[in-house]
């Protein structure tokens, strides 16, 4: 089945909908990775509420979609993993350490808002009698 | 499922998507049963996976975790024996491998 990427503002929104095959899975991240690009988006959300099983194949895809978003210039954030899978994931040993997770869609926009500000910041030039 | 609750019902799913890939992985095909089991009080379930490929050579090292033959994250066979009770691999190179694991359902 195919995760419909819905674009909202800046951020691309891939909420996935039941269990996905891999092929489904890998199909995602490059539709994601070249959506980055054509839409200009800084974000990307990947909602797994509906996902009662990740398994290794699932969690690594979604690093490498966080991974290879960043490399175009997009910040990515996991949200929605439910108890029973983060249990499952950690007894799996696989902790998704590098990539961005919050609790809900919420959350998420939230923190794109969030890393978005960080970056103006970062980049604003500094201008004469700046401090710092 | 036999009274599982529905994190042990993830747990074991998980399970058996690790075994099923290693299957897809190494043999391209095999057969996954599933059955019921009691042992004294407690009830659980039996899971084999059975596959006529090329067998482990170093299962030592096919347990340990981070290691893989197929650029894989090596969280399989490991990562599968910590979500089961019982792990048992049974494997001749050459002929084939089945893996036999258990999940027993907490009594309360």
């Amino acid at each position: 089945m195919e995760v419909p990427i819905l674009r909202q503002g800046q951020y691309l929104i891939a909420s996935i909908q039941s269990a996905l095959t891999d092929a489904d899975l890998s199909h995602l991240r490059e539709a994601l990775i070249a959506q980055v690009g054509r839409s200009r988006c800084r974000g990307v959300i990947v909602d797994v509420t509906a996902l009662d099983v990740m398994d290794s194949f699932a969690v690594r895809t979604l690093r490498d979609i966080a991974h290879m978003a960043r490399l175009r210039g997009a910040e990515t954030v996991i949200v929605g993993i439910q108890p029973d899978v983060a249990f499952a994931m950690v007894q799996l040993g696989l902790t998704l350490k590098g990539v961005a997770t919050v609790l809900d869609l919420e959350e998420g926009l939230a923190f794109l808002n969030r890393r978005d500000e960080e970056r103006l910041l970062e980049t604003r030039p500094k201008r004469f009698g700046d401090r710092g | 499922m036999a009274g599982f609750s529905s994190g042990e019902q993830t747990v074991i799913a998980a399970a058996i998507s690790e075994i099923a890939r290693n299957i897809l992985m190494y043999a391209k095909q095999g057969e996954v049963f599933l059955s019921l089991a009691t042992n004294g009080d407690r009830q659980g379930v039996v899971v084999v996976a059975k596959d006529q490929g090329p067998g482990i050579a170093d299962l030592e090292r096919a347990m340990q975790y981070g290691y893989s033959t197929s650029h894989g994250v090596g969280a399989g066979l490991p990562g599968a024996k910590r979500l089961m009770d019982e792990f048992e691999v049974d494997t001749v190179v050459g002929q084939g491998t089945t893996i036999t694991m258990k999940k027993w359902r907490r009594v309360i």
